[in-house]
């Protein structure tokens, strides 16, 4: 899937990285709990959360993750559009809940794909 | 690489927002160095989870990464308050860290089995009231 379709499914504002739009990812995981998405490695794949602070950026970077969808109408401070822009990291939102969010991408073909190590 | 390589970071306690700082850079010094994708993501991780951990646990503390050609091995040494029961702490779950800390996104009791799951091997030495020494190796 891109990121371009990610943006369409979920009805969402690009914040960052129009550039990427047309970045594949392969995989994804939602959570608020960081230390939950460290816990399994995935391939460029897309952060699904409701958190917003700056270790959501590096949580994503450290995962060499491509995309941060913020869910429930969450918006990053410029500090972490920043910290994104500095990752080559695209950062989109939508109102969309985190359940409903996570569910449209499945349906449209994303699947979880992470391998716990 | 013909001589070891060591990365010096100091970890800043006070500040949540900024935990995180030395990692970034570490990943970005491996990377110069052209390690692969997948040995600088295990790095990062095990790194980034020990940072954070003593921003939230021992306010602050200072890490070493040595570079050898066989493998990376880091070292996290802090001066909080030490871990009681290893074991216990080992656990996945469990946590002593604040709702604050946990409505910030961390606490949720994977942090020290993430380091160990992302490292070849991990020793814990802590004392209690004196502080914890980590090393994790990662083989090359």
């Amino acid at each position: 899937m891109k990121i371009c379709q990610i943006k369409d499914l979920l009805g969402a504002k690009v914040i960052c990285g129009e550039d990427m739009m047309d970045r594949h990812v392969y995989s994804a995981c939602g959570s608020d709990m960081m230390s939950d998405v460290l816990a399994y490695v995935k391939d460029q794949s897309v952060l699904l959360t409701g958190l917003v602070n700056s270790q959501v950026i590096r949580t994503a970077e450290m995962m060499d993750m491509v995309c941060i969808v913020f869910v429930r109408s969450k918006m990053p401070s410029e500090e972490m559009i920043e910290l994104a822009k500095d990752s080559g990291i695209a950062l989109l939102a939508t109102d969309k809940r985190l359940y409903e969010a996570c569910g449209k991408l499945y349906e449209g073909g994303l699947r979880g794909n992470g391998v716990k190590k | 690489m013909n001589e070891d390589l060591i990365f010096h970071f100091d970890v800043d306690g006070s500040d949540f927002t900024s935990a995180g700082q030395a990692s970034v850079q570490l990943k970005k010094n491996l990377r110069q160095l052209g390690i692969s994708p997948d040995i600088i993501r295990r790095v990062s991780i095990a790194m980034y989870e020990g940072e954070i951990n003593m921003v939230i646990h021992a306010n602050g503390g200072e890490a070493d990464v040595a570079v050898t050609e066989t493998d990376i091995t880091i070292t996290l040494r802090d001066k909080g308050p030490g871990i009681k029961d290893i074991d216990l702490a080992m656990q996945e779950g469990f946590s002593t860290a604040t709702d604050n800390i946990r409505s910030l996104g961390f606490g949720a009791g994977m942090g020290l089995p993430n380091m160990k799951r992302y490292s070849d091997s991990m020793e814990i030495d802590s004392v209690v009231g004196e502080g914890t020494v980590i090393t994790m190796k990662i083989n090359l």
